[in-house]
């Protein structure tokens, strides 16, 4: 069925890094990959991944989630390793084959290529386990706030960001329903040629375009009804308000940031 | 002779999670053919997973359906076969239009079972006709239409298919009461036409008082009963534990009958009240 389909990723367990300020969070991810896109070392490396260890270990996320979010990737990881295997050429030449050239140089970057991608992988898709989708967008609107200054409409972006969110489970019902209504009329969707499947998905498109238009006229006219006159002097049911284990998480990245950039400079 | 029969049908919603949940336990049914029947069952009985399994749009955790003695999973190669012997209207079906005229809407599904264009076009004709609409309407693009037409152009798109077995859920919904009671009046009159098999869905007593033969009770994912709608409006206490009642004069007479009047069982239509009523003034003025 079609209401499998899980909506992001936000895996719901109980947790420090679930409770934690979604907006510091947002921040600690991209402390993170400046990190290790800055490190030019292994040793940062290990300090990356000690790093994402412990955000894991705090996040209560199985390990086996995480392997989920990388398996998507993983023709990218072999693909950007096998580059960086023939073309590098630096270091002793162990193989030879026309312009293909495998040396020492080669053979390290692509190792430390891989273990970079997948750090960055592990780590930021803590990120979206941890944090539900409109969290997400809240802490998103708040920290672009600033932007407002240059006419930016953060708050309008971000109301567009949360209804497009919450009506992804709705109109897949919706799709699952049509879907049955038309199966009943002995639609024959799953059978065919391209073009014949192509055209079997007429009746089941109209009836949904036409009932998402008419669900956001509905909600246009509710939000209308409310007085929503968009982001002006607007208060919140849960604001964002940091607390102390926000500032002492801050702290945490700060100080592997300020170590791993010690190390490159040190090197 | 039956035409549906379930033996053991079983559905579980998201077996294997947490979610699971069993919205179907254990039904064993028998379904007589040409009988016009009542579904009712409080919100989340059941019912509605239930109806989608006669014509195999879920497939039943454990157990079967026979329609006409035929396994309907035993070959899934016929299922279209069944979904065209056994029509389907969901509820709020007037969302599934989709067609540029109304006329082709309700031909799509004849035309998906391969009739010819006069045969399509004489069922077309007969199907709407039947639910009140006006030919001039046909060719008329359905979102145009009033929601009571659009709905009736739904329903009809099933019917044109002259399934053995009728499926309605909750045809009514939203209609005015005199709206309702045309459509439902429409229904049985095709019923008793095309001698069909019709499953009401509703949840309105005083409806399917009116217009069914036999009801099906369902009950916390379970059949509680299913009997002749006189019999099953005989137990107002049971019924009032599942979060059903009887219609309304049907209480109105229990009442009657508590204080003496010399009033019948099985009186659960206004129509029969009445009678009851006016024999009962006639019959004495000592009684009453």
């Amino acid at each position: 069925m079609l209401k499998d389909i899980t909506l992001g990723q936000y895996f719901p367990v109980e947790s420090l890094l679930h409770r934690m300020d979604p907006r510091f969070k947002i921040v600690f991810t991209m402390l993170f990959i400046v990190m290790l896109f800055a490190g030019n070392s292994y040793l940062t490396l290990v300090i990356g991944a000690v790093f994402v260890l412990m955000a894991q270990l705090l996040s209560h996320i199985p390990l086996k989630m995480s392997w989920k979010s990388v398996k998507p990737i993983l023709p990218v990881l072999v693909f950007t390793a096998v580059l960086n295997l023939l073309f590098i050429d630096s270091g002793d030449t162990l193989w030879e084959w026309r312009f293909l050239k495998i040396t020492q140089g080669g053979i390290t970057t692509s190792i430390f290529m891989i273990c970079r991608i997948l750090l960055l992988i592990v780590g930021s898709s803590l990120l979206t386990y941890t944090t539900s989708p409109i969290l997400l967008t809240d802490a998103i609107e708040s920290l672009l706030s600033p932007l407002k200054r240059i006419r930016f409409p953060v708050h309008e972006m971000a109301m567009m960001m949360s209804i497009a969110l919450r009506f992804i489970p709705t109109l897949l019902e919706e799709t699952d329903k049509i879907m049955s209504a038309q199966k009943a009329r002995g639609a024959s969707l799953d059978s065919g040629g391209l073009m014949q499947r192509v055209r079997a998905l007429i009746p089941i498109l109209i009836p949904l375009f036409i009932s998402a238009f008419r669900r956001a006229e509905e909600l246009a006219t509710a939000m209308e009804c409310r007085c929503y006159r968009g982001g002006e002097g607007r208060t919140r049911l849960r604001s964002l308000k940091a607390q102390p284990r926000d500032y002492a998480g801050l702290a945490v990245c700060l100080a592997f940031a300020a170590v791993s950039i010690t190390v490159n400079i040190l090197r | 002779m039956s035409i549906l029969k379930t033996e053991g049908l079983t559905y579980t919603y998201s077996a294997g999670t947490p979610f699971e949940k069993t919205a179907v336990d254990h039904v064993d049914l028998e379904i007589e053919d040409h009988t016009m029947v009542g579904v009712i069952g409080h919100t989340g009985s059941g019912k509605s997973t239930l109806m989608q399994h006669f014509n195999g749009l879920l497939r039943p955790t454990s157990g079967r359906i026979l329609l006409e003695g035929k396994d309907i999973w035993a070959d899934k190669k016929s299922m279209r076969e069944v979904r065209f012997r056994v029509g389907l209207v969901f509820q709020y079906p007037e969302y599934q239009l989709f067609e540029e005229t109304v006329y082709k809407d309700i031909a799509f599904g004849p035309k998906n079972m391969g009739l010819g264009d006069t045969e399509i076009k004489a069922r077309v004709l007969e199907c709407a006709d039947a639910l009140g609409l006006d030919r001039a309407l046909l060719k008329r693009s359905p979102f145009a239409l009033s929601g009571g037409q659009k709905r009736r152009a739904a329903i009809a798109g099933v019917m044109a298919m002259h399934p053995k077995v009728l499926i309605l859920d909750e045809p009514c919904a939203g209609l005015d009461p005199k709206g309702r009671e045309l459509m439902l009046r429409q229904i049985r009159d095709y019923q008793r036409r095309t001698g069909s098999t019709v499953l009401l869905v509703s949840h309105s007593m005083e409806d399917v008082a009116e217009f069914t033969e036999k009801l099906l009770v369902m009950s916390r994912s379970k059949l509680y009963c299913y009997e002749d709608t006189a019999l099953v409006f005989r137990r107002a206490q049971a019924l009032s534990e599942m979060g059903l009642r009887v219609p309304q004069i049907a209480s109105v007479m229990g009442e009657l009958r508590r204080r003496g009047y010399p009033i019948p069982e099985d009186v659960y239509t206004v129509a029969q009240a009445k009678a009851a009523v006016l024999s009962c003034l006639k019959g004495g003025s000592e009684a009453c």
